[in-house]
């Protein structure tokens, strides 16, 4: 039962609990209509204490296509935040008027603080600094069942930003669960994956390189993404790095014919428009699917799951 | 040398690295006890030249658990009717609860008034420990 559960990290969920969710959102995306009323009398609280485009206005289209409704905020100078209010009694004001919450914050750790504040809303984690991203997670995983038809095996280069790379941290952490993956990860030495992530996995299931070129004609999944100017004190240190893998059709040549290359979105120059026409390229596919996936968790989250 | 007549009951918490002592009545709070507490510091041994020793006239039932993380070497001996009856090892708690708090500068804890931050063992060898919010790694240093 997922009714009243917080998501703050993959790992909240047990892998049948995922499935459950993709099966709904298969559900949803076969009778979208079917499921148009289900949050009828539903309201999400959108708490974004820092900029977002797709995932805010992700959570924002599903809840409103599910027939709920939001309030909430974007800029935190426009909330009591400004009057130096505390999360905590952010959160418990909140639940007074809402049924489930969305929160996006810059600090690590905050969407599992603030979901012990809650006492019966549901919290789900859209991003807390270069942590976690978990809806992201279930984006990528309903997008790797649509193309490769399952989550098993395959090998996944993961290429980029590893270090502060909040999907990417929930994605292989989640994609590690299931049978026979293999990660491939690709960055700059000074991006590599953190320790605390690379502690968790089998060593024997992952290699690290700096060579995009060298690795591309063994991947099944080309997990790309942007190096996050957001991240960096030094601006110095982020223009150095920031052009360090461009995907272009002439990489994309090397690649299998069946490799599918997926992107969190925004992307700035580590893919180039030209790989766009490829259909290999998935990641605006991706977008939606990311709505879709979060349909299904507020419906599981609120306990609504049937059709009206 | 001052004599401290010998323990009829309660703790003695031996062959504590000298310095760590004063660390470790702190962190145990033994100011809070109403019992009879002696610290002696910088004692002279054999094996460790200088040490400090805690003993503790008490029947109170005191969480040890942060010993390990000062000093995992110390000797922590419990005594009923003038004897021995009790030896115990330490080792490093799986969980520590209120004692530490995260090094991770982008932890939301370094930003908010949080009480009690858990932190999980995750490296025995390297004594280090996972933030239950931002889970970076950490170690517990004493304060000198």
């Amino acid at each position: 039962m997922l009714k009243g559960r917080h998501l703050i990290e993959p790992g909240d969920f047990q892998l049948n609990e995922i499935e459950s969710i993709m099966q709904l959102a298969d559900n949803i995306i076969a009778d979208p209509e079917g499921y148009s009323l289900v949050c009828r009398g539903k309201l999400l609280a959108s708490l974004f204490y820092e900029p977002s485009t797709r995932t805010r206005f992700s959570f924002e289209a599903a809840m409103l296509r599910l027939g709920g409704e939001i309030i909430g905020f974007d800029d935190p100078n426009n909330s009591s935040v400004s009057k130096g209010e505390s999360l905590g009694d952010t959160i418990r004001t909140i639940e007074c008027y809402s049924d489930i919450a969305v929160i996006r914050h810059p600090r690590e750790g905050t969407a599992r603080l603030v979901s012990k504040f809650a006492n019966e809303m549901p919290i789900i984690n859209a991003g807390d600094g270069g942590h976690e991203h978990p809806t992201q997670t279930l984006t990528d995983l309903l997008t790797i069942r649509k193309f490769k038809g399952g989550c098993d095996n395959h090998v996944v280069g993961v290429c980029g930003d590893l270090l502060f790379g909040r999907t990417i941290h929930s994605l292989v952490k989640t994609l590690s669960r299931y049978q026979a993956i293999r990660f491939v990860f690709i960055s700059p030495t000074e991006l590599k994956m953190p320790a605390h992530i690379l502690n968790q996995l089998d060593p024997q299931t992952y290699k690290e390189t700096t060579s995009l070129d060298e690795v591309i004609g063994s991947l099944d999944i080309l997990y790309m993404s942007r190096v996050q100017r957001e991240r960096f004190i030094s601006e110095e240190e982020y223009l150095r790095l920031k052009n360090y893998y461009i995907l272009d059709k002439k990489k994309m040549k090397a690649a299998k014919p069946d490799m599918i290359v997926m992107h969190p979105l925004p992307r700035v120059n580590e893919i180039a428009p030209e790989v766009d026409e490829d259909p290999r390229a998935v990641y605006f596919a991706q977008a939606k699917y990311g709505m879709y996936v979060r349909m299904a968790l507020i419906a599981k989250l609120l306990g609504v799951e049937e059709k009206k | 040398m001052i004599n401290v007549s010998k323990l009829k009951k309660g703790i003695i918490i031996d062959h504590i690295e000298a310095g760590h002592g004063f660390e470790i009545y702190k962190q145990l709070h033994l100011n809070d006890i109403d019992d009879v507490v002696v610290l002696l510091k910088k004692i002279p041994s054999k094996k460790m030249k200088q040490k400090d020793l805690i003993k503790i006239e008490t029947d109170l039932q005191i969480d040890m658990t942060v010993l390990g993380l000062i000093d995992p070497n110390v000797t922590i001996n419990f005594v009923k009717n003038g004897e021995l009856f009790k030896k115990i090892n330490l080792t490093l708690p799986k969980v520590v609860n209120g004692i530490m708090t995260c090094k991770n500068p982008r932890c939301i804890t370094q930003y908010e008034d949080v009480k009690e931050i858990k932190f999980y063992l995750v490296n025995e060898e390297k004594k280090q420990y996972r933030c239950e919010y931002c889970d970076a790694y950490t170690t517990f240093i004493e304060e000198e």
